[in-house]
């Protein structure tokens, strides 16, 4: 489906009744199984704006649409969050399942849909394990799993790789691109790391430090599939300096008030 | 002073460390039988303010054979579990409610607030005046007793569940009665079992009083009977009968507490 956030605004009010600004006339439109990532600096409301199209916050002005054929029961958006949000009580297979049996899924169609993801994203062996025995990646790829197992029309995921080391980053980063290639579903990717989203996105949005305000759209222009080799090419550096030219007086404005 | 020298780096933590003790904690227990039977045997404490303990087993040993014991103990653990569940289950289901919806707060707070400071015991004449002399104004008071610990408690842990899991269940479909038993439910559990263990004590307490007001059986009724004729080898087996209960009722939380909350243990 095809997503189309219509000057989308966000105010905040604190307990003392003072307004602060989160985002500003946000518009943009992300086609079928494209592939965008949100970028902007710390504190930029780039969650904010994940969170409205996944329903979770209420927008002060505009509105989110979502356009296009949809299946019976299929769900707008499934949400991969930063810090997990696994379900401490339940195992791998329980977790990935949680979304099917909000769904109303038959037990026989649940089954078979958790092992197909489990399989997708390497989960298998660990399907009894919880979620305190699993390390970092392994988690994330139950948050995954547990998002792509009720087959949303759009896939949103809120800087799902940033609580992970670096060397896993790298290796869930190219995971999360072939898990796509073979799901085809439409991405929205928050972040705030210039080379992971130039890796993965068709686009990057990027965003204004508070309140978050749009800044370009840059396409990337890097063949697909995708592989590490393209670091190194001419598109992919190009696409990173004009994404930093973009955001680095906003980034050194944010680390000068101490909120980056 | 200065010059070469060569200082080997010592644990000075050392005196930080807590090992175990486990013989310690062994003779600590067998220490105080010892003592209290050495003391008796000698004579310097006369058999009735202190009778020995293998005067209280033997005496344990006879009342379990003659059925004694346990029409007592029958009759307070019926009063016991009845109550603690009525108490428990009432306890649990008014925490969640005043704990995840804010109008169930609103009017379930200030009733709490002015009820609980009540020691419960002060209820049971006028719970007898309601419910009789029988049963249920015992099973009642012990309930009371259970049922604020609990409410307090369950509120606590519903409070504390992660927002974060809480918004992760509702972007994956879940409605509010899923959320509350999937996520409020499991997530409250270690607070509801300390509940539960606090509890436990409370609902003993109230169980020996009650008994020791209105009963003709139980074992805060033979606790009071044998004081009055001056048992006290009675009164001792009727002491140490409780103080297992209190052990074993501890001890069986905590074996549900492993069962129910595996992922805190592992």
């Amino acid at each position: 489906m095809r997503v189309i956030v219509d000057r989308l605004s966000k105010t905040y009010r604190d307990r003392t009744g003072r307004e602060l600004a989160a985002l500003v006339d946000i518009a943009l439109r992300v086609e079928p199984e494209e592939f965008v990532a949100v970028l902007g600096p710390s504190g930029c409301g780039k969650s904010t704006l994940l969170g409205i199209m996944a329903g979770l916050l209420p927008a002060t002005a505009g509105q989110v649409f979502f356009e296009g054929e949809r299946r019976d029961g299929q769900p707008l958006t499934a949400t991969v969050f930063q810090e997990f949000a696994l379900f401490p009580w339940r195992s791998v297979r329980r977790n990935v399942e949680f979304g099917l049996e909000e769904l109303g899924a038959a037990p026989e169609e649940r089954k078979e849909c958790v092992a197909r993801f489990i399989a997708m994203t390497g989960l298998e062996g660990f399907e009894d394990k919880f979620p305190h025995q699993l390390s970092g990646g392994m988690r994330q790829r139950v948050g995954i799993a547990r998002a792509l197992a009720v087959d949303p029309a759009v896939l949103l995921m809120d800087e799902p790789f940033s609580a992970l080391d670096a060397q896993t980053r790298t290796l869930m980063m190219e995971e999360l691109l072939g898990i796509w290639e073979r799901a085809r579903t439409s991405i929205v990717y928050v972040t705030h790391n210039i080379q992971e989203a130039v890796y993965m996105a068709d686009r990057v949005v990027v965003l204004s430090r508070r309140p978050g305000r749009v800044l370009d759209v840059v396409p990337i222009e890097l063949k697909r599939p995708r592989h590490e080799g393209q670091m190194g090419e001419p598109a992919f550096v190009h696409a990173q300096e004009r994404i930093w030219g973009l955001i680095k007086t906003q980034a050194q404005a944010a680390l000068r008030e101490g909120r980056a | 002073m200065s010059g070469s020298s060569r200082v080997a780096v010592q644990d000075r933590a050392a005196f930080l460390r807590r090992p175990e003790h486990r013989l310690l904690r062994v003779a600590a227990l067998a220490g105080l039988v010892v003592v209290w039977e050495a003391l008796t045997r000698v004579g310097w404490i006369p058999a009735l303010f202190l009778p020995s303990p293998v005067g209280v087993l033997t005496e344990l040993g006879e009342m379990a054979a003659s059925g004694q014991l346990f029409v007592h103990l029958g009759a307070s653990l019926r009063r016991l579990l009845l109550g603690f569940a009525a108490g428990g289950g009432a306890g649990v289901a008014v925490g969640v409610m005043t704990g995840f919806f804010s109008r169930a707060d609103a009017v379930g707070q200030p009733l709490i607030a002015a009820t609980f400071p009540i020691p419960k015991i002060a209820l049971l004449p006028l719970l007898i005046l309601w419910l009789g002399i029988g049963e249920p104004s015992k099973v009642a008071v012990i309930a009371l007793g259970v049922f604020f610990p609990m409410a307090i408690n369950t509120y606590a842990g519903v409070r504390e569940a992660d927002p974060l899991l809480v918004r992760a269940a509702v972007a994956f479909g879940a409605g509010r009665w899923s959320v509350i038993r999937k996520v409020i439910v499991p997530s409250a559990l270690p607070m509801i079992f300390a509940g539960l263990k606090l509890g436990a004590g409370t609902a003993l307490l109230l169980l020996v009083a009650a008994e020791m007001i209105a009963a003709d059986s139980g074992i805060g009724f033979l606790v009071l009977h044998a004081g009055n004729i001056m048992d006290t080898t009675k009164l001792m087996v009727g002491i140490v009968v409780l103080s297992l209960l209190g052990l074993l009722s501890h001890w069986a939380l905590a074996c549900c507490e492993r069962l129910a909350v595996p992922w805190r243990h592992t």
